[in-house]
């Protein structure tokens, strides 16, 4: 954590009720981390999820209307898959596009907002995912997807080692 | 876990009085009546919280047919929180692998950032 500000970890807040916004600082100019997103050959080697997962399927249509398609998969489970629409295209900048899971745990459509700025040769990178209700966004996060986001994750957190300590024996 | 049930259990944690009764029982079985005294909701209304949490399995009923205290269910709720925080690791290791590749292309092509172009028409302001 000694990092410094501008290589931050990864921070995910709630600026509304809807969203969920991920942040992030990466060392390099603002247009190679944007190909890193948007070119398949480049974003399948970097977008795969947990180990052990590869990206097979990474379609993408950048132009506005234009598809993009991910899949990804693991031996012996199912695969998992995306996609959506593109609403708007800035190279090197923005992006905005749809998104929705195929086995849909989100409870429908999200809208997902890709904003790089660059500062110092360094790029900073902001993820927002605008879920497609509020409670849909409060399953997601006020559960606690990450501790910056919350209390209730410490609250959890506390649960779980209470149930520990409690050990086994009722 | 499928993820109906995971579906359940945040839409069901989602609730800050749910998780404070999470909490409570965290210490330990309890009754309707003795988990409704800290809030100030009515039995009913207690109830009610207990269904959800009943229902995504978070909670289930003790042996005592007179009070019918309510206890804990440790599996559903560890299994979510896994959920969660693998959700964070797999972005911390996307991100990762991101950096390492970044890497590589700035060595491949050390150039000056290329001029804006505009792909498309942008449309208006996302709100």
């Amino acid at each position: 954590m000694n990092d410094g500000p501008m290589k931050a970890a990864l921070q995910i807040t709630t600026p509304s009720d809807r969203e969920v916004v991920m942040t992030r600082v990466f060392d390099a100019p603002r247009h190679l981390v944007f190909d890193a997103w948007t070119k398949p050959e480049l974003l399948k080697r970097w977008l795969t999820g947990p180990s052990g997962w590869t990206m097979p399927v990474c379609e993408i249509d950048l132009r506005v209307g234009g598809r993009y398609r991910y899949v990804w998969r693991h031996p012996g489970q199912p695969d998992m898959g995306m996609g959506g629409v593109h609403l708007e295209v800035v190279v090197p900048e923005r992006i905005v596009n749809t998104q929705l899971f195929d086995q849909d745990w989100t409870g429908g459509e999200g809208v997902g907002t890709l904003v790089l700025v660059e500062h110092d040769g360094k790029t900073i990178t902001t993820n927002t995912v605008r879920y497609s209700s509020r409670e849909v966004r409060d399953m997601v996060i006020k559960t606690g997807m990450t501790e910056g986001v919350g209390a209730s994750y410490d609250r959890l957190e506390e649960l779980l080692a209470s149930q520990r300590a409690r050990g086994a024996g009722q | 876990m499928t993820s109906a049930g995971l579906d359940a259990t945040f839409a069901a944690l989602a609730d800050p009085t749910r998780r404070a009764i999470l909490a409570r029982l965290a210490s330990g079985e309890a009754s309707v009546t003795e988990l409704a005294e800290p809030f100030d909701i009515s039995q009913p209304g207690i109830s009610k919280h207990l269904k959800v949490l009943e229902r995504a399995g978070l909670i289930s009923r003790g042996r005592d047919a007179q009070r019918r205290p309510r206890k804990l269910e440790a599996q559903p709720l560890a299994e979510a929180t896994d959920w969660l925080e693998r959700y964070r690791e797999i972005w911390e290791g996307n991100y990762q692998r991101l950096d390492a590749l970044l890497g590589e292309l700035k060595s491949a092509q050390p150039k000056p950032e290329r001029k804006k172009r505009r792909l498309t028409k942008p449309q208006g302001e996302q709100r």
